[in-house]
Formats: structure tokens, C-alpha cells, sequence
């Protein structure tokens, strides 16, 4: 396996070492794959198929019609509540996370501890899954805008926290050492030094959050029974399909708008 | 004359005995009993190879790093012992300059400059950046002297990075400190950038008075423009002189024995006043070999 080449005086084959490396991570993928494939027992021609008829039947049922139309003021309605509910959740955890992140930075900690429980809280939250929230807050607060505010606000958060960590953390340290120096004072350095470094990459890090959480705010009506997601739910139920796919197609819309509106701003701050 | 100084007066700082384990100890010390003083109005250049001690031993001083063991006494204060408070207060009239700047890159010149009023301020006003208009001019002044008018209004990640020293520079005079610690100012610089700084830093000490102490990779520059200077290696102070005093086996006490290079360099520069792309071509050398 170890051939010397003479051009690399005698030293094991750099080359070699990486070429074999390469083959045998694509080797591991193959056999992961046909692993997967035998133990789920899944038909890879039967697979193919159903996706084909699956575009051939959205193609023939889901498509919105002039029946479904009628319905359009309603989901308009309920598409704002949504979208307003999530980038509501949104800012509102981005002021956590900001707070939340300042004690949990090794740059800007006050001390080990709180940044140990900051960390925790926040990997405790994105860890948990959205929907795991939104059923176990459902029976707290049964079926209200609440319920799904707060499942986006717990998710976001977690997320946020992380995101803002890692961009105090990568652009804070310096400035933080020379006004440190200066006899500066904790929240002059916060202020004047950590804030202004961070704050562009922190707001796209939030306009992330909103185009995201605009997508999963839908799932998580359907799941607590608010908002577009419910009606998607009520349309799909009663074989609606037409008035279904309209409701797909207006969220889908929203998200694409939501993204190309923060793609502008992020180009302005950053 | 500036030794003379010193010995009518106290030291402005004194260092003693100061020792620092990173990993406990049972650990190879970053610095090993080190004692030096400094007067008032010195220029003190430290040399020493990489990992010698160098960035350790200037934050001892301002115990942005905290000593193991031993005292620093600054302007009669005894550093080691100040609690927070007092630590921030003292540390307003020690002013440093960063190898890599440490500016607010999103932010302007004058705001960065302004900065160096933050350990002067109440949290309140601190925190919003509401600065005295007697603090705006003398900002605007050390700026013009600085050479950097015509930017004070760019935002620094705009600069060069010789700008951007001058306003580290600016940013600690601003606090109008007793001492400048300098952390390898130039090691980033392209010579002529370096020769700038290296000019400023002198008008610093023989204009203003103000003590300054600066870490230095090239033995050239330190030789060129400190009244004085210590060779650490192994974090022991191993010279402690002039830079007349300084000679080769000297040097290769600091370097080891790989420093042929520099002391080729060292009698070169004795001899001659260099012109000045040989200065150019001697940091280009020293660079490389150090």
C-alpha cells in the first residue's frame, strides 16, 4: 500500500494517501446507501413511478378553479394573521436571543456559569422539534394564535441564540481586548464595540428566521389549528383540492416575496 | 538626559519578579522572574523571537492578562492588587496599540479615535457615545497630526492598513496615557507603512513625553529608534541596555543560534546612516528571517 516515489524522496505517497482516502468515503456512502435500501426494503422503479403519478394527478386535481377563488378574501385574511404571527415570534426571540447570546459568548460572558445555562437553554430549545412544541403547547393553550406564536418563538430562539454566539464570538474578540484596555466598562464595550461589529450579521441572521418561520408557521397552523394552515386543512379534508392548492400556491408566493424583500435589505446593511 | 530623568525620579513603572504559568505550575512559564524599570519618557523596544514572553510581558502590565506571581507598580500605584474599579481607571492612562489594529471596522475613524474617551465616561453616556465637544476637538487634532483628515469620516474597513495603526495610535493618545504599550505595531505593515508608524511612535515619546514600550520582530527598527532595549528569550530578560550595547552575542543570546542574518544586519547599521531604501530592503530581511 506504502509506495515510496522517488520524486518525494523515498517518503510515503502523499497522493496515493489522499486518492485512497477518496475511495474509500465514496466505498462507506455505497454501502450506507444499500443498507438503507435493503433494511427499508424500498423499491427504487416503484419510487420513481409514484412521483410521476403523483405530478400527473396534482396536474389533473390540484390547481386552484373559479369555485376556489371565491374563498380568496378568507385566506387572504388568514395569510396575514400567519405572517404577521411569525415575524412577530421572530423579533420578539431576537431580543432574547441578543441577550441571551451576550451572556452566553465566551467574548462577552460576565462569567463560566451563566454561559454554561445560556448554552444550554438555547441548544435545549433548538434541539426540541417545532412540532414537539406545538402539540405539547397545544394542551396548554388549546387552539389559538398563541399556541403557534409561541412554538415559532421557543424554535427561533434556540436558533438565534446559536447564530448570535458564533457572530459575537468571530467578530467581537479584538475590539473587545483594545476597549477593554482603554478601561472601557462592560456596557460601553457591548455598545460601542460588540454591538456595531455584530448587529448586520445578527439582522440577516433574523431575516433568515422570518423567511423561515413564515414556511413553518403554515405547518404549525395546520397543527394547531390557526391560520392558513387550518384552512389548508379544512379545504384538503373535505376534498377541496382546488381551494387547497390555492391556499399552497399563496404561501408559497409569500415566502418567495418575504425572500427577495430581505435579500434587498441584507445587500443595503451589509 | 532621559537617564538622568530616571534617576531623580521613581520609575513610572516597575516591574518585579513577575512570573506566568498558562497551564499551571508544573508548565514551562511564558515568563520567569522578570524584573525591569521603566523612567518616564523612555522609549523601550522589547525583542525576542516568536513565543518568547513578548505579548505576555506587556499585558502584565495593564494585567490584561493576569500574572501568576509578582508586582507591577505603575505611577506609584501597585497594579496587582487594584480591584475593578480601580484597575479601570489606571488602565485609562495606558494606552495600547494592537498588531492587528483592533478597530470597529464598521465604524468611522472619529468614532474609533473617540473610543479612547469610553474609560473617562459614566455607563449612560458611555454606552449612547456622547462625547464632550472639548473631546471632539482634541479627537480632531490628533487626527490631523496623525495625517488622517482627509479620513475622518471613513469607515475604518475602508483604510490601509497603516491608516488603521495611526488610528489604533490616535485611539490611545486620545486617553492621554503616561505610557503606550505597543504590540508588535508594524509586524503587519509593508516597510514604508512600518517607517510611518515606527516615526509617529518616536514623535510620541520625544513630543508628547509620553513613555513608550514596544514589541518589536525587526532588531533593525528597535536599534534604529528606542533609547533602550530588552532581549527576552524563554520568557527571561536576557539583555538590558542600550542599543550600543547591544552587540552580536548579544543577539544571538535573544535569537538563538540561527540569527547570522541579523547580525550581518546589526553591523551594517552602525556604520552608516542608512539610506533610505536600504532601510526598506533591512525590513524586508529582518522579516524574513525572524
Amino acid at each position: 500500500m506504502r509506495r515510496s516515489d522517488p520524486i518525494q524522496g523515498g517518503r510515503p505517497d502523499i497522493f496515493a494517501k489522499r486518492r485512497n482516502e477518496g475511495l474509500a468515503f465514496l466505498a462507506l456512502m455505497v454501502v450506507l446507501t444499500a443498507g438503507s435500501v435493503a433494511l427499508t426494503r424500498y423499491d427504487f422503479v416503484k419510487g420513481f413511478v409514484s412521483v410521476f403519478k403523483a405530478i400527473v394527478w396534482g396536474a389533473s386535481n390540484f390547481y386552484p378553479d373559479s369555485e376556489s377563488v371565491r374563498y380568496l378574501p378568507d385566506m387572504l385574511r388568514k395569510l396575514w394573521e400567519t405572517v404577521l404571527m411569525a415575524i412577530a415570534a421572530t423579533t420578539v426571540a431576537s431580543v432574547f436571543a441578543c441577550l441571551l447570546a451576550l451572556v452566553g459568548s465566551r467574548t462577552t460572558r460576565m462569567n463560566r456559569f451563566f454561559s454554561v445555562v445560556a448554552r444550554g437553554i438555547a441548544s435545549l430549545f433548538r434541539n426540541f422539534p417545532l412540532v414537539a412544541w406545538a402539540m405539547v403547547l397545544m394542551l396548554a393553550f388549546s387552539q389559538s394564535l398563541l399556541t403557534g406564536y409561541l412554538a415559532l418563538f421557543f424554535g427561533s430562539l434556540g436558533f438565534l441564540t446559536r447564530a448570535f454566539i458564533e457572530t459575537i464570538d468571530e467578530v467581537g474578540g479584538s475590539t473587545v481586548e483594545a476597549l477593554r484596555a482603554t478601561g472601557a466598562g462592560y456596557f460601553h464595550i457591548i455598545f460601542q464595540a460588540v454591538l456595531p461589529s455584530s448587529l448586520p450579521q445578527m439582522v440577516s441572521w433574523l431575516l433568515f428566521m422570518i423567511d423561515t418561520n413564515i414556511r413553518d408557521a403554515v405547518l404549525v397552523g395546520f397543527l394547531t389549528g390557526t391560520g392558513i394552515g387550518f384552512l389548508f386543512d379544512i379545504y384538503y379534508k373535505s376534498f377541496d383540492f382546488h381551494a387547497s392548492s390555492l391556499v399552497t400556491l399563496l404561501s408559497a408566493a409569500t415566502v418567495i416575496v418575504v425572500e427577495i424583500l430581505s435579500n434587498s435589505l441584507r445587500r443595503v446593511i451589509m | 538626559m532621559k537617564q538622568e530623568l530616571g534617576s531623580h525620579r521613581p520609575p513610572l513603572l516597575e516591574v518585579k519578579n513577575v512570573v506566568k504559568h498558562y497551564h499551571g505550575a508544573s508548565s514551562a512559564p511564558a515568563l520567569s522572574d522578570v524584573s525591569f524599570s521603566v523612567a518616564e519618557g523612555e522609549f523601550l523596544s522589547v525583542i525576542g523571537p516568536s513565543g518568547a514572553g513578548k505579548s505576555t510581558l506587556l499585558r502584565c502590565i495593564n494585567r490584561m492578562i493576569e500574572a501568576t506571581s509578582g508586582e507591577v507598580s505603575f505611577d506609584g500605584a501597585a497594579v496587582t492588587t487594584l480591584n475593578k474599579k480601580d484597575l479601570r481607571r489606571l488602565r485609562t492612562r495606558i494606552g495600547m496599540v494592537f498588531q492587528h489594529y483592533n478597530l470597529v471596522d464598521r465604524l468611522t475613524v472619529i468614532e474609533n479615535v473617540l473610543h479612547g474617551r469610553l474609560g473617562y465616561k459614566s455607563t449612560l453616556s458611555g454606552m449612547l457615545g456622547r462625547y464632550s465637544r472639548e473631546e471632539k476637538g482634541q479627537a480632531f487634532k490628533i487626527i490631523n497630526t496623525l495625517g488622517l483628515s482627509e479620513q475622518v469620516y471613513q469607515r475604518c474597513d475602508q483604510l490601509s492598513g497603516g491608516q488603521k495603526q495611526r488610528v489604533g495610535i490616535a485611539r490611545a493618545l486620545i486617553q492621554n496615557p503616561r505610557i503606550i504599550l505597543c504590540d508588535e505595531p508594524i509586524a503587519s505593515l509593508d516597510p514604508n507603512s512600518a517607517k510611518t508608524i515606527m516615526d509617529h511612535l518616536k514623535n510620541v515619546s520625544t513630543d508628547l513625553g509620553i513613555t513608550v514600550l514596544v514589541n518589536l520582530h525587526q532588531v533593525n527598527v528597535a536599534l534604529k529608534y528606542s533609547d533602550r532595549i530588552l532581549g527576552v528569550n524563554r520568557g527571561k530578560i536576557v539583555f538590558d541596555g542600550s542599543p550600543d550595547e547591544l552587540s552580536s552575542e548579544h543577539i544571538s543570546g535573544i535569537y538563538g543560534s540561527e540569527s547570522r542574518d541579523l547580525i550581518v544586519d546589526l553591523g551594517e547599521e552602525r556604520h552608516a546612516n542608512l539610506p533610505r531604501n536600504l532601510w526598506v530592503a533591512k525590513a524586508n530581511n529582518a522579516n524574513a528571517t525572524i
